[in-house]
C-alpha cells in the first residue's frame, strides 16, 4: 500500500531547477533508497519532505489525501520523521532527555520515570545496543547516535522515516548495525525513504531505487533486479564514462 | 534476582546499595565529571589559608557578615549562570544592578513611593533591560558580549543621571528594607527547623522517586543511600545554623537567596524550559529541529539575568542603606561572572548548576572577606581573585578534556 507519493513535484532556486517534475512512490514497509551525484537534488526533495521548502508546483499525496507541508511540525504531524546527515543532538544532554527534546512528559514537573521506560521501550524495538540512557550523548559512538536519532524520530509514530545518508562517517560495524536498524523499520511496517552514496548500503537493505540526476528522475529499479553497474550508469547519465571505463579495465569502483 | 530494564546491558558494571553510591561518585569524579568537588576543595584550601593567616576568620560572626555578603552578588551570579548556561554572557550585570539600586532609592526616598511599590519597579525596569538585550540579540544578531558592554556603559551613565548632582541617597535606617539587609536573623528554633525539613524533603523526595523507578522496574537508590545523604545534609545543616547561631544566626537574607537558588534548580532541572535551557547552550541547531523556541529561550535568560541583577542591586543597597554612583561599579561584575564560573558554570555553555552561583560566590566573598581582615590593600586582593578565577578555568578546561577521554562530554 502507498503511504507517500510524489508527482510532478518542481523547485526552483532563482535560475536553478533544482528538482523538475520528479515523481516518487513508498509503500508502507518498504525502504526506497534515493541515489544520485553530488546536486542532482537528494537534499532539495528531502527538505521538501520534511516542511523545510515547499515545491513550486506538484501534488503530495499522503495516505491517499493531497496535503501540504508547509512546516517542518506539519510533517512532523502528518508523520513524515526526517533524519537529518548532522543527526542534530545535544551532546551535553543525555539518551533520555534527547530523545525526548521539545517534548517532554510533564514540562512543569518532568516525569523522568516514565520518559527513561519509554526511551528504553523505543531503544528495544529497535534492538539497539546502548549500554545506558543516562549517560550523554557525547560518550556514545557514532552509530549509537545514528540510533538515537532514528529513535527520537519514532517517538511520534511516524508513517514514513527519511534518512539523509545514515551510514556515511560510520566504521564497518556500525554500518552494518543501522542497516539492521533500517531493516528493522521495514519490518515495523514504516515507510523508509533512504539516501544514500554508498551502493553497498543500497543493494543491502533498499527495495527499490530511485535515480536522481540533474534534478530529473532517471530511472526506478527494483534492487532484486539491477546491477550496481546499471544504477551507476543512471546516476552519471551515460555508460561511457569514467566510473564504467575503470570498470571495463578490471578495476573495481 | 531479577535485572531491572536499565540494567540488562551485559556491559554495565552493576553496582547496588550504599557502596554502589560512592564508587559510582568515584568513579563520576575520576572520568573528568567533577561536579562541585573542584570549587568545594577549593573552598577548604582557601579557608584553611586564611584561617592561619588570621584567626577571626573562620569566628562565627565573620562567617555571620560573609553570609550576608554573599547574598547580593550571590543573585546576581545567579542570573549570570542562566546566561552562562545558553552559551551567551552578561557583562552589564554590575550597572544595572547599580541603577535598580539608584531606582529603589529615588523612587522610595526622594519620590515616597512605598517600599514595595520602588522594589516592583526597580525588578521590572530590570527585565524589561534584559526583554531589551533580547530582542537586540534575536533580531539583529549582534553578539551578547557587545550588546551587553554597551549595556555596561549606557546603564552605568543612567544610573548617574538618575542619582543627579548629588550623587548618592541615603535609604532610612528604619525601613523594613534595610532592615532585612542588616538585621533580620531568622530566630534559632525556625532555622533548625528549616535544616530538618530540608534534610527530610531530600529523603522523601528521593524515596518516592526511587519508588517510582522500581514500580517501573527500573533501577534505584537503595534506602540506606538516601539514608545516608539526608542525614549527612542534616548534619551538615545544623552544624551551619549552631555554628552561625554562636552569634548573629542565619540572615533571612541569605535565607532569600538560598531560596531563589532551590527555585532555579529546580526550574532548571526539572522542568521543560530548563531543558531547553541546556539545549540551546550544547547546540541551538538541534534544538531549534526539535520545536524548541530558542529565540524565547535566550530572551528568557536575559530576562532572568537582569531581572537577578536588580534584586542584586537593591539588597546591595539595602545592606549599605545607601544607593550612590559606586553602586554596581567596581568588582561586582566581574565577581558575579567569576563567582559563576568558578561555581563550575562552562563558559561554554550547557553545563552548570544553580548550586555553582551559592557555591561559587562564597568563594569570592570568602577571598575578599579574609583580604580585607588581614588589611591588606585591594590591589592584592583584586590579584588573588584574579588568580582564583583563572583556577576554576582551567580545572573547567582540563576536566573538559578529561570528560572527552572518558567518554563523558
Amino acid at each position: 500500500m502507498t503511504v507517500l507519493s510524489l508527482r510532478g513535484i518542481s523547485k526552483t532556486f532563482g535560475a536553478v531547477a533544482a528538482l523538475t517534475d520528479i515523481r516518487l512512490d513508498v509503500a508502507a514497509g518498504e525502504v526506497v533508497a534515493i541515489v544520485g551525484d553530488n546536486g542532482a537534488g537528494k537534499s532539495t526533495l528531502v527538505k521538501i519532505l520534511a516542511g523545510v521548502h515547499a515545491p513550486d508546483s506538484g501534488r503530495i499525496t499522503f495516505e491517499g489525501r493531497d496535503v501540504a507541508i508547509p512546516t517542518p511540525a506539519a510533517a512532523h504531524k502528518l508523520g513524515i520523521a526526517t533524519v537529518f546527515q548532522d543527526l542534530a543532538l545535544c551532546e551535553n544532554l543525555n539518551v533520555i532527555q534527547n530523545l525526548f527534546l521539545g517534548q517532554e512528559i510533564r514540562p512543569l514537573r518532568l516525569d523522568d520515570v516514565a520518559m527513561e521506560t519509554r526511551s528504553w521501550e523505543l531503544l528495544r524495538q529497535l534492538s539497539a545496543k546502548i549500554p545506558s540512557v543516562r549517560v550523554p550523548v557525547a560518550a556514545l559512538s557514532g552509530g549509537q547516535r545514528q540510533t538515537v536519532a532514528i529513535a527520537r524520530s519514532l517517538l511520534g509514530d511516524p508513517k514514513v522515516i527519511i534518512l539523509d545518508e545514515p551510514t556515511a562517517a560510520l566504521g564497518v560495524a556500525q554500518t552494518a548495525e543501522v542497516l539492521n536498524l533500517v531493516e528493522r523499520l521495514r519490518e515495523n511496517g514504516l515507510g523508509v525513504i533512504m539516501i544514500s552514496h554508498n551502493m553497498a548500503d543500497v543493494k543491502a537493505v533498499a527495495d527499490t531505487v530511485v535515480v536522481l540526476r540533474l534534478g530529473r528522475n532517471n530511472g526506478v529499479f527494483d534492487v532484486a533486479e539491477v546491477s550496481t553497474e546499471d544504477i551507476i550508469a543512471a546516476i552519471t547519465g551515460a555508460t561511457d564514462n569514467a566510473v564504467s571505463r575503470r570498470a571495463d579495465k578490471g578495476v573495481p569502483s | 534476582m531479577t535485572v531491572t530494564t536499565d540494567r540488562q546491558d551485559e556491559r554495565l558494571h552493576h553496582r547496588a546499595g550504599l557502596s554502589g553510591a560512592v564508587t559510582d561518585v568515584v568513579e563520576r569524579a575520576r572520568g573528568g565529571d567533577l561536579g562541585v568537588i573542584p570549587v568545594v576543595v577549593g573552598l577548604v584550601v582557601i579557608w584553611t589559608v586564611l584561617q592561619v593567616l588570621n584567626p577571626i576568620f573562620l569566628s562565627s560572626a565573620n562567617l555571620v557578615n560573609l553570609t550576608l555578603e554573599s547574598a547580593a552578588v550571590g543573585i546576581i551570579a545567579l542570573g549570570v549562570v542562566c546566561v552562562l548556561l545558553v552559551g551567551q554572557i552578561d557583562l552589564s550585570v554590575g550597572s544595572v544592578s547599580g541603577l535598580s539600586g539608584a531606582v529603589l532609592a529615588v523612587l522610595f526616598v526622594s519620590e515616597g513611593l512605598p517600599v514595595w511599590l520602588a522594589i516592583a519597579a526597580s525588578v521590572l525596569l530590570g527585565a524589561v533591560i534584559g526583554w531589551l538585550y533580547g530582542q537586540l540579540f534575536n533580531r539583529f544578531g549582534v553578539p551578547s558580549f557587545v550588546i551587553t558592554l554597551a549595556g555596561l556603559l549606557g546603564f552605568l551613565g543612567l544610573q548617574l543621571y538618575v542619582l543627579g548632582a548629588k550623587g548618592s541617597i541615603n535609604l532610612p535606617f528604619d525601613s523594613g528594607l534595610v532592615n532585612f539587609a542588616q538585621l533580620d536573623f531568622v530566630p534559632a528554633w525556625l532555622s533548625y527547623t528549616f535544616a530538618v525539613v530540608a534534610a527530610v524533603w531530600l529523603f522523601a523526595g528521593g524515596f518516592l522517586h526511587a519508588r517510582q523507578r522500581r514500580r517501573a522496574g527500573l533501577s534505584a537508590r537503595s534506602v540506606t543511600a538516601l539514608a545516608v545523604r539526608s542525614a549527612a545534609l542534616l548534619a551538615v545543616l545544623a552544624f551551619v545554623v549552631w555554628y552561625l547561631g554562636q552569634t548573629r544566626g542565619v540572615g533571612w537574607m541569605f535565607v532569600f537567596f538560598v531560596g531563589l537558588v532551590l527555585i532555579m534548580h529546580y526550574l532548571l532541572s526539572r522542568t521543560k524550559w530548563g531543558r531547553a535551557v541546556y539545549a540551546v547552550g550544547g547546540n541551538v541547531e538541534a534544538a531549534r529541529r526539535a520545536g524548541i523556541n530558542v529565540r524565547a529561550v535566550y530572551t528568557s535568560v536575559f530576562v532572568l539575568c537582569s531581572a537577578f541583577a536588580a534584586v542584586g542591586g537593591i539588597l546591595a543597597a539595602a545592606r549599605l542603606a545607601a544607593a550612590n554612583q559606586s553602586s554596581g561599579g567596581g568588582d561586582v561584575n566581574l565577581n558575579a561572572i567569576a563567582a559563576a564560573v568558578i561555581g563550575g558554570t562552562s563558559l561554554f555553555g550547557g553545563r552548570g548548576t544553580a548550586f555553582g552561583a551559592l557555591l561559587g560566590v562564597i568563594v569570592i566573598q570568602s577571598i575578599s572577606s579574609g583580604l580585607t581582615l588581614l588589611n591588606l590593600d585591594s590591589s592584592i586582593r583584586f590579584v588573588v581573585t584574579g588568580v582564583v578565577l583563572l583556577l576554576a578555568v582551567v580545572v573547567d578546561s582540563v576536566s573538559r578534556r578529561s570528560r572527552t577521554s572518558h567518554g563523558r562530554a
